[in-house]
């Protein structure tokens, strides 16, 4: 079975042209070979003893570190080298050794248990040779796309700089334009604001006086009404009938509470009746309704008769433009024919300056919103190289059996019931969360949806080199905490040398 | 698994008016009181006085071995028939029936492994007041006293154990309902049928006796219970007896008011323990003033500690010890059952007991018991020890032993509600290998069926069971996958199909199949009771029935009480019925059942060549010949921990040994302190298995850093080095009935200390534990008992001297264990990923001398998996004696035959002298000279690699 690995060249071995089968104990790496000296007493690796030489590999524990037992299972912290001839070296602990599982490809750790084991190693290195070979073309493509990312990121970057300060300069001048226009419109609108005043004024006193009408009216029908003996007076017991004027509302109007509201007057004549009717007002019931079956505690159907009190009309304040109405107060207004023309052209002036100063506004607003993005999208963290740029605002979908997920990088996960349902936020855009050494592996998103008896959902997303960018699997390993891989050549890392890759496929051979 | 509260997004719409805001803690409204229950009300509000039965001596008749006689009610007229047996072994077997029931009345089949042997019984006085029995042995006599009827079993001059001395016999004979004709006779006639009846009933009573038909015998019964007057009239008239309503269900009880009672007291006894399962502490308490103890297997969700609500199982045996004697009393019914217990020492302070010693007006101790059953008979099992290892012994041959379970079931276990897919199982065994965990087991929750039907695979996440199965086998390790008893109804499942086709299932009380909610939605529950689908059930583990599963998958029956969420307190409708019996009657014995038929079915399917191994939930008297129990979801708390000892400790008491708790909790997340001292504690337990709830994070072993990582490997791994130990624990257990894990005052009987100690044990006699179980702790103090005897720390080998509580401080490493001087313990301690790895592995001896040099103990090795050890008795069964310096193996099994590659890689001696020399000699007499270390400061004295084969006869000589 060496043969077949001593045709390949061995000049690339460094000090090591004469490969041949170096006898040392089982499970002895290489490197420690010179530890194990055939025939001379064997002191642990840790110093701790020394024993005779046929106790190395004797199926017993003799030292702490295991050191003298690295082909047997005998001690407990022991560990095993398999050379793996065709793959790659490997340490197992001591444990597997002879424990009927095949751990080691080149089958040397079950060399007396029984276990079939087939030698594996060739097939191994060859497939991961593949693999690695597959994997360096794809982190050479992908490192050059990366390479591409980057490039376009600088670039946009860049649009993105120009164009904040190009907003932040146009940004000044539209501020001033604002404040000119702010300026105009508030000259403009002040003819306007007195015409306002003025006619608003003139309502009030309008309705005032309709209101006084309509009480002495109502005074004057309830003074008719209360006459009874159509004597001139209203007396108290013509007032006693009026149950709902009873002052303490406890169901019943006495002699004393009637004179009372007369003003401590046995009867009143209809001057009198004047001052005293603001008592009554409020309460008094016409007799026409009050032969309503219903009496006090009807009193909301009384509500739902047209109220007829000005009071409750609305100031038509929005319809001061429209002419039509104006015709209504013509009667309460003066206003020549040469009046309402200059309000109305001061109304146009005003909506004018309004409408100019309006538009002003939102134009700042719309340069603060492209600049509150782009200083947003610039100051998300996009990787070292800003590789990561391309991903913001995409969003990308993987369909599984049960739901459709969704990432949109540095924006949000969800997921999606894929026969109906609604979506599921599996967390927002947290952090990188890679380790240490390489953070920008592992991104973090959370605070999703909540979990019922359980935290808010989050999801981590493993970024692997790959030329496309795709998720490749959605996993939630536990409850309501997700796991995402995704492709991407923004993590694609600078290829070897191609000549260094080669030496590592084959450094089994070191092994020989 | 198997929270009664599945994920909320999925189901809230079935659970919805069971389970909304019980998220905290046990909703303590779904589950009846002793008042809720109207039987157990009934006869509790019965008080102590004086019994109005009456033993009528003239109807004796006494056999060999069997001793009748009637027992009349002299408030209603009703027979009794009594009968009294003798028992092997020390025991004596009452039961009390109707005499002429109106139908027949339930007892408990299947749970006796045989008719009990009888032993003859022979009077040895008798007067009009009563009769005296001898029992054998001891100048032991049962007394049956006529006037009021009581027994009672006395030894010499000392009784021993009374029944009804307090009059709580009661029995609630069958009757025909007050609206049938009987009834309104009676009530019209009144007082007329009254007088009729006393000159009918003499004279049926005799045609009875000359054994005429069932008829007249129905038509007497029915005559005396319409004429029984006002004291009858008064039952019938309380509520609850012949319909019962608790929350939304209704209880038709067409049979009406069935239940009985009796008492028992034992003179002298403080201290009782046994009838599991309760979250409480291993010595009972009195139930004064609070509910009884109840035994009925139900589906508690979360629930709490200390108090005496049911589980999801029962065992209703009973334990009474004093420095004097042990005694068992085993209630054989399977309804549901209370169990009061009062004492009269109870609430008496140290100071008053030794005030009343000193003055000597101590009145002796007393602890009265009192049993109540909803239906069923009385059948009594009284064990009389005198020892604990006695009880032992006589329960387990009434209803058998400790099934020996594959050695692989007493690794550790790594389960989870739920391992999500293959790619997920994969991934942990990988996991464990790369944390280098040893692990036997990993588990598969309901998740992994197509829509909880079991029996099935999810298609899309377990779409190739057997290649997951052969991946696990590769590494020597195993599965388990949850078959639960509920089955989905649904006419495109062929389990349904054909258990509805065979007429297997349950059926309601109106003779449809009983349907309830479980996990797949509507279910039908088979009924395990019926021989026939438990032999239909067992057919379908067949490796060709049971598709995708293969000869290292293992069964788990979970939800077996059984639990049906929208049935009354989440079981079974009371009036459902199996065949003729009631669900009622036959409630506790379900869960056994369906644990018994699954764990034949995995017999079957290896034709009868694999011991099986299956978990179970819900259990009941003699479960334990069919595996293994856990406590049920707990949770990630602290007193959860701790109250896994007496719980366990108590099933250990009844027979059932393989028992342990979900590591690290099932509900919540443990705190990674909780975690780590959750596996040291259950390392050290029967049943080693982590689990968690569907909602908790993960938990795998080496998710908590390496430090964590590295204190639970060490468990772990003190586990496996054990697995020799607990192998023969458990091999023992299954032999004689003797617990696995014990109670202290199991070993040290006469020393009361030990009484109530439930933070620490002993596996078998020689190990004693005392886990951490409080958070933070910085220290702990441990009871080493037996004055004349010496312990050794397991760790470090310290000795120490018994009988003294022992101060120990403890790091996060800790796990105080030692080994009794005198004893032997086998280790394999090159420990592996699993316990098939290290089959062919060499043993360490660890040899611990007594204070007189000596020691003791076995080592037992089968193939670890077939009946062969059974069969064709291929085990290895040594005795390790150490004597006068010199250690031998001696074979304890000479008609046994088993070959091991396994040796003796190394002997340990504690509390050892330096020998001069050590001789090895083997059975062809050839001596070779093993060499040694001593360490004198600790007395360990090491003997290198004496090399004989574990099976061989060997001596090796200290000199």
């Amino acid at each position: 079975m060496l043969c077949a690995q001593l045709l390949f060249p061995l000049s690339l071995f460094l000090g090591l042209s004469a490969t041949v089968e170096v006898q040392r104990p089982r499970g002895v790496p290489l490197s420690k070979r010179q530890f194990y000296e055939e025939g001379k007493p064997f002191t642990c690796l840790d110093g701790s003893r020394t024993v005779p030489f046929d106790r190395v590999n004797d199926d017993y524990c003799d030292c702490k570190d295991g050191s003298d037992e690295p082909g047997t299972a005998a001690c407990p912290n022991g560990s095993f080298h398999c050379t793996n001839a065709g793959h790659r070296p490997a340490f197992i602990p001591s444990s597997r050794i002879n424990d009927g599982i095949c751990d080691c490809c080149d089958t040397t750790d079950e060399y007396n248990s029984g276990a079939t084991c087939k030698n594996t190693c060739r097939e191994m290195g060859r497939r991961e040779r593949e693999s690695l070979q597959k994997l360096a073309e794809i982190t050479k493509e992908g490192f050059l796309l990366k390479q591409q990312l980057i490039e376009e990121a600088k670039r946009k970057k860049e649009e993105k700089q120009s164009k904040l300060t190009e907003l932040q300069a146009g940004k000044r001048d539209v501020e001033e334009k604002v404040e000119a226009l702010r300026t105009v419109k508030e000259t403009a609108e002040q003819p306007e604001k007195e015409a306002k005043e003025r006619h608003l004024k003139a309502w009030e006193e309008q309705k005032a006086v309709i209101r006084m009408e309509k009480d002495k009216a109502k005074m004057a029908e309830a003074f008719l009404e209360l006459d009874d003996d159509a004597d001139g007076y209203v007396s108290v017991a013509e007032l006693q009938s009026h149950a709902e004027l009873d002052p303490n509302s406890d169901g019943s109007l006495t002699e004393e509470e009637v004179q009372g509201l007369l003003g401590g007057a046995d009867k009143v004549d209809t001057s009198s009746f004047e001052n005293i009717w603001g008592n009554l007002k409020d309460k008094y019931v016409s007799e026409s309704q009050a032969e309503n079956p219903s009496s006090l505690e009807t009193a909301p159907e009384e509500t739902k008769e047209p109220v007829t009190d000005n009071e409750s009309e609305p100031y038509p304040e929005d319809d001061i433009g429209v002419e039509e109405d104006d015709e209504e107060e013509e009667d309460d207004d003066d206003d020549t024919h040469e009046d309402f023309e200059d309000k109305v052209r001061s109304f146009f002036t005003a909506q004018k300056a309004r409408d100019d100063f309006e538009e002003s506004e939102r134009a700042l607003r719309e340069i603060d919103d492209q600049v509150k993005n782009i200083e947003k999208e610039l100051s998300f963290d996009f990787g070292p190289s800003a590789e990561f740029t391309y991903l913001y605002s995409q969003c990308y979908e993987l369909t599984t059996s049960e739901y459709i997920y969704k990432i949109c990088p540095f924006n949000r996960v969800s997921q999606k019931p894929k026969f109906g349902g609604s979506e599921t936020n599996l967390g927002s855009w947290g952090s990188w969360a890679g380790p240490d050494d390489n953070k920008y592996t592992v991104m973090k998103y959370e605070h999703g949806t909540g979990c019922w008896q359980g935290p808010s959902r989050s999801t981590t997303v493993k970024l692997t080199c790959g030329k496309e960018t795709t998720v490749t699997s959605t996993s939630e390993p536990s409850r309501c905490e997700y796991l995402m891989e995704f492709t991407t050549p923004a993590v694609c890392q600078e290829p070897l040398p191609v000549n260094v890759v080669h030496v590592d496929g084959h450094s089994d051979h070191v092994e020989l | 698994m198997a929270a009664s509260m599945c994920r909320m997004e999925r189901c809230l719409f079935v659970l919805l008016p069971f389970f909304l805001g019980v998220a905290q803690a046990v909703d303590r409204s779904n589950f009846k009181t002793c008042d809720q229950s109207s039987f157990c009300k009934r006869q509790r509000d019965i008080k102590a006085g004086q019994s109005p039965y009456r033993a009528l001596l003239e109807t004796m008749e006494l056999t060999n071995s069997r001793l009748t006689l009637q027992l009349i009610n002299d408030n209603n007229k009703v027979r009794l028939l009594l009968e009294l047996y003798r028992l092997q072994g020390n025991m004596t077997r009452v039961k009390i029936n109707e005499l002429k029931p109106l139908k027949p009345r339930y007892e408990v089949p299947d749970v006796l492994i045989q008719d009990p042997p009888t032993e003859p019984l022979s009077v040895v006085a008798q007067d009009e007041n009563g009769v005296v029995l001898s029992l054998g042995a001891d100048e032991q006599r049962l007394i049956v006293s006529a006037r009021p009827f009581r027994l009672d079993i006395v030894e010499g001059p000392k009784v021993l154990l009374s029944l009804n001395s307090r009059g709580l016999l009661v029995f609630e004979h069958l009757r025909l309902r007050k609206d049938t004709i009987a009834h309104k006779i009676s009530s019209t006639v009144g007082s007329m049928w009254d007088r009729i009846r006393s000159v009918f009933s003499s004279k049926s009573q005799d045609d009875a006796e000359d054994g005429e038909g069932a008829e007249k015998t129905e038509q007497q019964a029915g005559g005396e219970q319409a004429a029984e007057g006002d004291q009858l009239k008064e039952e019938e008239e309380l509520p609850g007896t012949w319909e019962e309503t608790f929350k939304t269900h209704t209880d038709t009880k067409p049979n009406g008011p069935t239940s009985i009672s009796l008492d028992f007291s034992f003179p002298g006894v403080e201290h009782v323990y046994g009838i599991p399962e309760h979250a409480d502490t291993l010595k009972l308490k009195t139930t004064d003033g609070g509910d009884p103890y109840r035994l009925y297997n139900l589906d508690v969700f979360q629930y709490e500690l200390h108090n005496p609500m049911a589980l999801y199982g029962a065992v209703p045996v009973l334990l009474s010890h004093n420095t004097e004697r042990t005694m068992g009393v085993f209630w054989l019914n399977a309804a549901e059952t209370w169990v009061d217990i009062s004492s009269n020492t109870a609430g008496k302070t140290v100071f008053g007991k030794m005030l009343d010693f000193v003055q000597g007006s101590s009145e002796t101790p007393q602890t009265d018991v009192r049993w109540i059953s909803e239906a069923g008979i009385i059948d009594v099992f009284i064990m009389l020890g005198p020892k604990p290892s006695d009880v032992f012994s006589q329960y387990a041959s009434l209803t058998g032993t400790q099934a020996f379970p594959p050695l692989s079931a007493l690794g550790y276990h790594q389960c989870r509600w739920n391992y999500n897919d293959q790619e997920d199982v994969r991934g942990v065994d990988q996991g464990l290998d790369d944390h280098d965990i040893p692990c036997d087991f990993i588990w598969l929750d309901i998740e992994h069926t197509d829509g909880k039907r079991y029996f099935t695979w999810d298609p899309n996440k377990f779409s190739q069971p057997k290649d997951m199965l052969q991946g696990l086998k590769d590494k020597r390790r195993n599965l388990v996958a949850i078959v639960d008893p509920h089955i989905k109804v649904d006419s495109n499942f062929k389990v349904h199909n054909e258990i509805r086709s065979r007429n297997f299932y349950v059926k309601n009380k109106d003779g449809g199949d009983y349907e309830g909610w479980c996990w797949p939605g509507n279910a039908g529950y088979p009924d395990f009771t019926n021989a026939e689908m438990r032999a239909w059930w067992a057919s379908m583990f067949a490796y060709d029935q049971y598709e995708g599963s293969m000869e290292n998958m293992y069964t788990w029956n979970d939800m077996n009480e059984p639990s049906v969420f929208n049935g009354p307190e989440v079981t079974m409708h009371k009036d459902a019925l199996h065949g003729s019996w009631e669900h009622r009657e036959v409630h506790n014995i379900y869960g056994l059942y369906v644990h018994r038929a699954t764990a034949e079915g995995l017999i079957q399917r290896s034709g009868g060549v694999e011991r099986p191994f299956v978990l179970t939930r819900a259990f009941f008297a003699g479960s334990q010949r069919y595996g293994a129990v856990w406590t049920g979801d707990n949770a990630a708390e602290w007193g959860h921990l701790k109250i896994s000892l007496p719980m366990c400790l108590s099933l250990g008491l009844v027979g059932i040994s393989f028992c342990g708790a979900d590591v690290g909790g099932f509900f919540k997340a443990p705190s990674t302190e909780l975690l780590v001292r959750w596996y040291q504690a259950g390392a050290y337990q029967p049943f080693f298995r982590a689990h968690a709830h569907l909602d908790t994070p993960r938990r795998e072993p080496w998710l908590f850093g390496p430090e964590n990582t590295a204190l639970i490997r060490e468990a772990v791994r003190q586990r496996y080095a054990l697995l020799p130990f607990w192998y023969q624990q458990f091999y023992n257990a299954h032999r004689t009935g003797q617990p696995v894990m014990r109670a202290l005052w199991v070993e040290y009987p006469e020393d009361s200390v030990t009484f109530d100690i439930e933070d620490e044990y002993l596996l078998g006699r020689d190990l004693l534990v005392h886990p951490v179980t409080e958070e933070g702790l910085k220290s702990l103090t441990a009871y080493l008992p037996g004055k004349r005897e010496v312990w050794y720390d397991v760790h470090t080998f310290k000795k120490h001297a018994g009988g003294q509580s022992l101060y120990i401080p403890v790091t996060m490493s800790s796990i105080p264990a030692f080994q009794r001087g005198g004893s032997i313990i086998t280790r394999k301690d090159r420990v592996r990923r699993s316990s098939a790895c290290m089959e062919n592995d060499p043993y360490t001896l660890y040899v611990a001398l007594s204070p007189e040099g000596t020691a003791e103990g076995e080592l037992y090795i089968d193939d670890g998996h077939t009946f062969s050890y059974e069969k064709n008795k291929a085990f290895i069964h040594r005795r390790l004696t150490f004597n006068d310096g010199v250690l031998s193996s001696s074979n304890l099994a000479l008609d046994s035959q088993f070959t091991t590659a396994s040796w003796v890689e190394k002997i340990i001696f504690l509390g050892a002298r330096k020998p001069a020399s050590v001789t090895l000699k083997t059975a062809g007499g050839s001596e070779t000279r093993v060499e040694f270390e001593y360490d004198s400061a600790l007395e360990v004295l090491s003997l290198r690699k004496p090399g004989v084969n574990a099976g061989a006869d060997w001596t090796v000589l200290l000199r």
